[in-house]
């Protein structure tokens, strides 16, 4: 039964960065929230972040900088394929965005005369990256998370956590649909109840898992985004995956190893004999493939962050020749005397010895590319606002007018269903084709305050049809709906590990394996197809699939199984975009297609769920680019002439 | 931990000669089908490959996809909660070996480097088992709300930056902000005992984190505002003075907070404070 009282509320979904900031800023405009979360908020995967913010500040000014200059990089960095609006206002709001965090009290490291100290990152020209400690994303979480329980204290939050969201609840046909509310699952009591709402807000992050091993949290699925798409929402540019290229592969995940270890002299190699079992330090030099070094004569171990990605891949996975026939690589510093590593890599090092259970100064480190983050997600909307430009963000822009979004409109981060909106890595907007590092958290601290705002006159708006005056029959089907599909699962369950054709875990690892091996790095026709075929069996054996767990208390088995199915369905959409983008454009590499086609593809790509055949038909949107003219993103292309690696760090900087 | 680099650093030169040979780890699981049920033990042998980076996490999820005991029995999968794997959200804190941590940071080929080696796995018990090696810790979030852990601001509009803070200040904050409220404090405190009763938590002592988190704000500008406040709960039934300086709290620290030095401070600090209200009768 929909839990039903008079009072307005708004559901957030996902506490992390971008859930908990648009929950305090929807407290703060008078909204009562109901926040869930599929671990204790302070638990999100945002924690992870470690490298920083970016945000225009008064050094970087004066030195050269601007907000403008901000959102030039950003909109270059994600080729050109990012809605500039958004880019826009978010950069504007940036130095803003930092000095309330500030205000939070977030330990921002600090200069010796007490003002927030800043990073360059990965060689960008200007300082522009704040940063707490080695923890920055734990910081900033905490900060909000903070200011969540004083609102919670308050009486105008109230927690769900170890809830899972089943399915977005909707009313209406054609342009009258709306999102009313919710249904979920307490995790451990297994309850499944509908909860109503004014409006509801999807901030529930990336989708590593579809990936298998990435360097996301367990959290991170997808399924809550794949539930959206198949409710009707729109699911924009999936095809596009970012990769880490140096991660420390786990039996369980893969750990980030910051690019300072390139930085700072680390070799790749792989024994030149594919299979040798060797210790590394007892193969000579001869016998080692420095296969950056050989192919790329000037650049060497310093290429940019896409071509290390392809290279080791390839080296791997189309030559066989990954150490010990595994997907894997030596990342060498060995060479470098103890001193000089401990003082400039200490951090990172303790990192790789914790995880790894070695010592990088002796032994070579061994990675691989993850993937790391989904520049696609839920499509979303907004308001223009033309303006004049600003005579100080926008200084030198060369344009007469700028175009921002407007505060408050109601549309404001709207998915194609009214009332149901999406921020944070969830989202598509804001990066386009590539993200640029330390903007993820800018994104979504922002899409919070700055929606939230919006999504409180979308309540306002509709006042005259509140969500407790919806037919009770919209929540009641769907609880009977997700009721029947949940027994259904445990109805198969059996104990033991059953047959591997239907184990879930079993089909999770293939379909990681796939998308890792057919949509991640390198692309093309003669991989996507087959991964379209691999992912239909998959499918099709998941409608067969078994549990081991029948219990009615705390069953992570079946939550894991259904979100399994959910996630093949976003698998597809990864898949079907990337083969029908024909063309090479920021962490989309087709090597049947090396080109950027702007004629054909600067668009969005759009993917609707089609109940009839379960799957996705894809369609593209212009992309609304009225301020800078696409020029080429040209860095790092190997054999030019002019070295680009301090601009391409600049773009790929960080984590 | 500064065990897990101890290891690891004498370990590091082995590990490598003997690369991928495999061995078998036997885990034993203390189980418990839900709150109130009573406990029993279970064993599964897992295959390890020396120098795959295996640890406790990834071993559970072998089991998950295959769960038959060491002795053929096929059972229920093991219950356990996670988030990050790389030791910053505290989520799969638990009892390896007796020694509580996290477990996604415990590396097998430290903890059980040969053939046959066993390790045991608990439910932290200071708080009460949703099943298996889940525990429900709400008390520590509770205990946040008691504690005011949080900055007062005006609201979210712009006003300018925050105050301005020395490095010195900072660094201090910064090490009691890296708390993940993961518990491994409380499991080792004597004094810090399992109340299952919600309605209790209020007079059970705070613990170390909490006291922690105290220090963090009462040295930030804006938040001291409330410290007063805060030292009041500090004074309180399950306040500072329930701590009898066993000093286990800062060893087991995964983060290495300087759990004692805080509430050496926050013990001189409402001395003060109850010395003053002495004086001026407030
Ligand atoms: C290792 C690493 C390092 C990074 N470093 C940086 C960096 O230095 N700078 C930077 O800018 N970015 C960085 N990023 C990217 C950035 O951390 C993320 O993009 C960002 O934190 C995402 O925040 P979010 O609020 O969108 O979602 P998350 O923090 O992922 O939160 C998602 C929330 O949704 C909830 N949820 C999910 N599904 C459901 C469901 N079905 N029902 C209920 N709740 C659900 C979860 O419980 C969680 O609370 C890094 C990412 C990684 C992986
Ligand atoms: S010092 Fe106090 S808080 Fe820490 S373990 Fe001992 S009694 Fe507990
Ligand atoms: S103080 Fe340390 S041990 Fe205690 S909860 Fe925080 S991180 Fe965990
Ligand atoms: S899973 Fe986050 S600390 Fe281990």
């Amino acid at each position: 039964m929909a839990n039903r009282s008079g009072e307005q509320r708004v559901i957030v979904i996902g506490g992390g960065l971008a859930g908990l900031s648009a929950t305090a800023r929807l407290v703060e405009q008078g909204l009562k929230v109901d926040l869930f979360s599929l671990v204790p908020v302070k638990r999100s995967h945002s924690v992870c972040a470690q490298g920083g913010i970016n945000a225009c500040n008064e050094i970087a000014r004066q030195q050269g900088f601007s907000e403008w200059m901000h959102m030039d990089e950003t909109l270059y960095g994600g080729d050109f394929l990012a809605d500039q609006p958004p880019v826009y206002e978010m950069t504007h709001w940036a130095p803003k965005i930092i000095d309330l965090l500030d205000r939070m009290g977030v330990p921002f490291n600090r200069t010796s005369e007490g003002y927030r100290d800043l990073r360059l990152f990965g060689g960008s020209l200007f300082r522009r990256t704040h940063f707490s400690g080695a923890t920055t994303g734990q910081q900033l979480l905490y900060a909000l998370d903070e200011q969540v329980r004083r609102a919670e204290v308050d009486g105008n939050v109230t927690k769900y956590e170890f809830w899972e969201m089943l399915w977005p609840a909707l009313e209406g046909e054609g342009d009258g649909r709306r999102c009313v509310g919710i249904v979920a699952q307490d995790m451990r009591t297994m309850q499944i109840r509908a909860f109503p709402a004014e409006a509801v807000v999807i901030a529930t992050g990336g989708c590593g898992l579809i990936f298998g091993r990435s360097t996301n949290s367990v959290m991170c699925n997808g399924a809550a985004a794949a539930r959206c798409y198949k409710a009707g929402a729109w699911y924009a540019n999936g095809e596009f995956i970012q990769v880490h290229p140096t991660a420390i592969p786990g039996a369980d995940k893969c750990r980030l190893m910051s690019e300072s270890a390139r930085g700072e002299g680390g070799r790749l190699w792989v024994p030149r004999q594919p299979g040798d079992t060797r210790d590394p330090r007892q193969i000579p030099e001869g016998e080692r493939l420095y296969f950056l070094e050989e192919k790329y004569p000037k650049y060497g171990n310093l290429v940019p962050r896409d071509i290390a990605s392809r290279e080791i891949f390839d080296i791997c996975v189309n030559q066989n020749m990954g150490i010990g026939g595994e997907r894997m690589v030596y990342l060498d510093l060995t060479h470098k005397s103890r001193e000089e590593l401990d003082r400039k890599l200490k951090g990172i090092l303790e990192i790789y010895e914790k995880f790894a259970g070695q010592d990088p100064r002796e032994v070579p480190m061994k990675i691989f590319p993850a993937v790391h983050y989904s520049m696609g997600g839920l499509w979303t909307t907004y308001t223009r606002e033309v303006r004049e430009p600003d005579p100080i963000m926008d200084r030198d822009c060369g344009v007469d007018e700028v175009v921002g979004m407007k505060l408050g409109a109601p549309n404001t981060m709207m998915t194609n269903i009214a009332g149901l909106f999406a921020l944070g890595e969830v989202s598509f907007a804001y990066h386009g084709a590539t993200r640029l590092g330390a903007n993820a958290l800018l994104s979504c601290i922002f899409d919070g305050l700055f929606a939230g705002i919006g999504i409180k006159n979308y309540v306002a708006e509709n006042t005259d049809r509140p969500a407790h005056s919806v037919n009770n029959t919209v929540f009641d089907d769907l609880i009977k709906r997700e009721e029947q599909k949940m027994q259904r699962l445990i109805k198969t369950a059996q104990k033991g590990a059953g047959n591997p054709e239907t184990n879930p875990y079993q089909i999770g690892r293939e379909m990681g394996r796939e998308m890792e091996g057919a949509a991640t790095v390198v692309k093309f026709a003669g991989g996507l197809n087959p991964a379209l075929e691999k992912i239909r069996e998959l499918r099709e054996r998941w409608s067969r699939v078994q549990l081991t767990d029948s219990g009615m208390w705390t069953n992570q088995n079946l939550s894991y199984t259904r979100a399994l199915g959910d996630m093949l369905a976003l698998a597809e959409v990864i898949v079907l975009g990337g083969v029908k983008r024909e063309e090479s454009r920021g962490s989309h590499y087709r090597t049947d297609f090396l080109k950027r086609d702007d004629a054909r593809f600067l668009k969005t790509t759009v993917a609707e769920y089609e109940p009839e055949t379960c799957s996705a038909n894809i369609f593209y949107r212009e992309v609304d680019a009225p301020m800078v003219k696409p020029r080429e993103r040209s860095y790092g292309k190997s054999g030019d002439a002019k070295p680009a690696p301090e601009k391409e760090k600049q773009t790929a900087g960080a984590t | 931990m500064t065990t897990t680099q101890d290891q690891s650093s004498t370990n590091s030169g082995a590990a490598s000669s003997e690369a991928a040979e495999k061995r078998t780890v036997r885990f034993r699981i203390q189980r418990c089908l839900g709150p109130n049920k009573p406990a029993h033990w279970e064993a599964f042998d897992v295959p390890i490959l020396a120098g795959e980076g295996a640890n406790v996490i990834s071993c559970l999820q072998y089991i998950a996809r295959r769960p038959i005991t060491a002795d053929g029995k096929e059972t229920d999968p093991v219950v356990w909660d996670s988030g990050c794997l790389e030791e910053v959200c505290g989520a799969c804190t638990m009892i390896v070996n007796g020694q509580v941590r996290q477990s996604c940071s415990c590396l097998i080929d430290n903890e059980a480097p040969n053939d046959g080696d066993v390790i045991s796995l608990q439910p932290m018990s200071k708080f009460p088992v949703v099943r298996d090696l889940w525990v429900d810790r709400q008390r520590m979030f509770h205990n946040l709300k008691r504690a005011h852990a949080w900055t007062p601001i005006d609201g979210l509009h712009d006003r300018g930056a925050g105050p301005q803070e020395t490095a010195k200040n900072q660094e201090t904050r910064y090490i009691f902000s890296t708390c993940m409220t993961c518990g491994c404090c409380l499991e080792a405190c004597p004094q810090f005992l399992l109340v299952d009763e919600p309605a209790k938590w209020d007079e059970s002592f705070v613990g170390a984190n909490t006291i922690g988190q105290v220090r963090l704000f009462n040295l930030h500008p804006t938040a001291k505002e409330e410290a007063g406040e805060r030292l009041e709960v500090l004074m309180g039934p399950g306040g500072v003075s329930d701590c009898g300086n066993a000093q286990n709290c800062v060893k087991v620290c995964p983060k290495e907070i300087p759990l004692t030095e805080g509430i050496a401070a926050m013990g001189r600090a409402t001395t003060v404070k109850a010395v003053k209200q002495f004086f001026t009768g407030e």
